[in-house]
């Protein structure tokens, strides 16, 4: 898989197109599978992965996706690259950092991604633009059944996939949607969304999983409970909650532009005035910032912008990305000059930077 | 010194904060600190399970507790205690050696016990070969570190013998 080549190209799913995706980002649904003959990861040892590596690896790479597969050997990755595939949101930070035999099979396209000794002995991974669950449901569903047809999985009648974590076992499925709640944060309202939730038993997380903190007002929300209950039930769950999440951030977006139209335009402006103009931007401020050109976007405030490209940004900006786009190794001081030199490249004079 | 769970920047606050009575440490810099204080209402919430999540309830007595600690799984040697310290098990077939042990903690994790959802196609074949080829591997295992490759050898040769057999029954 060419690298470099992918860091002027994003994934499908950041294209910014199916339904509420001014709010809903992305779509993603994964399985967490197990081999019935092989100890979990906690206990095998580098022969038993690599045994699972090559076996799983074949598997893989004999599924027809309807389009190629890139293998990328995780285990002879070099950190950056690790790093640069957790951005894209290929790897969980997880897979980046463990350690001994393991890889991750990519479809062309980036929207399925399939890991190899994670915390299970297989994650696969399917992600849309959009609120797009049951695209997802129903393409992961169908390279689980061809996988399923090659490998035995571990598996009871009583407790279902059985995985590694006990609170993954039985469906083995993570639903979650990521959403863009910029004013919801703003306005503080929020915690009621969080609050509401955890009422669900469905979980709120950051852009980049279990341990990220919010940012860019990006949030992950999926179910927690995994036994019990089908997987067409938990998507529906999901389903059923979204809309509403949706439309309580929209109402709050109208009320903020009645109530101080000038104000509101005027933060968005000078947001976009610091990412076209700075000489030197943090990661953080830059999530921030780019948080309020999206919002803006959407309101019809900024109008020379398209939402895909912001959406990209996002990704692009982040320090792995940046290095190698550059092509160095770069410490944070470096990366924010680097970062911001890009952001001016990328969003003034945008015409003729195009051609 | 701490590292600012935001930003790298030297952590030089630290504040406990105090969420439906559990209390959450935060090490943060004065900058991070500043706009955390300003502006708590985005905290992502820690649920419960995120910072303990297989905490036996119920099971206050130490003996009980020491004695449950001691069951170990007969493929892949883990014991329940392991289980409990690293969060992970060890195989498949460990629902089944914690069985006692783990039901309460999924009902607690899941509020259920019984699967309902996608179920293989093709019913997995008697999952007992299935687990002596953990066991063999485990043997392995240990055989390897104890530098007995004649044993090693041997399990080699069984297990290669084993999933042939699983092989051509999966084929059928
Ligand atoms: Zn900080
Ligand atoms: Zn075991």
């Amino acid at each position: 898989m060419d690298f470099d080549a992918l860091t002027g190209t994003s994934g499908e799913w950041l294209r910014g197109t199916g339904p509420d995706a001014d709010i809903v980002v992305s779509s993603r649904v994964r399985l967490a599978r197990n081999l019935a003959q092989f100890p979990f990861l906690s206990r095998a040892d580098d022969s038993v992965k690599s045994e699972l590596e090559s076996l799983l690896r074949s598997k893989v790479e004999g599924l027809n996706l309807g389009s190629r597969l890139n293998y990328v050997n995780v285990n002879t990755l070099e950190s950056l690259d690790r790093q640069f595939l957790v951005e894209r949101q290929l790897i969980s930070p997880e897979h980046a950092e463990s350690h001994g035999s393991r890889g991750v099979g990519i479809s062309e396209g980036e929207n399925v991604s399939l890991m190899i000794n994670e915390e299970d002995h297989l994650r696969i991974q399917v992600l849309r633009s959009g609120l797009a669950l049951d695209e997802c449901w129903e393409e992961i569903n169908r390279i689980d059944d061809s996988l399923e047809q090659e490998v035995t999985y571990a598996f009871s009648e009583r407790l279902g996939y059985l995985t590694a974590c006990p609170t993954n076992v039985g469906t083995g499925i993570r639903v979650s949607v990521m959403l863009h709640l910029p004013a919801l944060v703003l306005t503080k309202e929020i915690q009621k969304v969080f609050q509401a939730l955890q009422k669900i038993s469905l979980a709120v997380r950051g852009l980049y999983g279990e341990r990220s903190q919010a940012m860019g007002d990006f949030y992950q929300i999926s179910n927690q409970v995994t036994l019990g209950k089908s997987e067409e039930k938990l998507i529906a769950t999901l389903k059923d909650v979204v809309p509403n999440i949706v439309s309580y951030e929209r109402r709050v977006r109208n009320a903020l532009v009645e109530e101080n139209r000038q104000s509101l335009h005027d933060q968005i402006s000078r947001a976009y005035g610091i990412l076209q103009n700075a000489q030197t931007i943090s990661s953080e401020e830059t999530m921030h910032l780019l948080s309020s050109v999206r919002m803006g976007i959407n309101l019809g405030l900024i109008d020379d912008l398209e939402i895909p490209t912001v959406n990209e940004l996002f990704i692009h900006t982040q320090p792995a990305h940046l290095q190698k786009l550059r092509h160095e190794h770069l410490e944070s001081a470096d990366r924010n000059i680097a970062r911001a030199t890009f952001l001016r490249q990328r969003l003034s004079n945008r015409d003729t930077e195009r051609n | 010194m701490k590292k600012c769970r935001r930003c790298s920047k030297p952590a030089t606050l630290h504040i406990t904060d105090i969420r439906e009575g559990v209390a959450h440490e935060l090490h943060l810099c004065e900058t991070c600190a500043h706009e955390y204080l300003n502006n708590a209402g985005s905290e992502l919430p820690q649920s419960a399970e995120e910072s303990e999540p297989f905490a036996l309830k119920g099971t206050e007595d130490p003996d009980e507790l020491e004695q449950l600690d001691q069951v170990v799984c007969q493929n892949c040697g883990i014991s329940f205690r392991e289980f409990r310290s690293q969060g992970r098990l060890g195989c498949p077939h460990d629902y089944i050696a914690f069985e006692a042990e783990l039901i309460p903690l999924l009902e607690n994790i899941h509020g259920d016990t019984q699967h309902c959802g996608k179920f293989p196609k093709r019913a997995p074949d008697a999952s007992q070969r299935q687990y002596r080829l953990i066991k063999l591997r485990n043997e392995l295992r240990n055989a390897v570190g104890q530098e007995d490759y004649e044993d090693a050898a041997r399990l080699r040769d069984e297990i290669q013998e084993l999933e042939q057999g699983i092989e051509g029954s999966e084929t059928e």
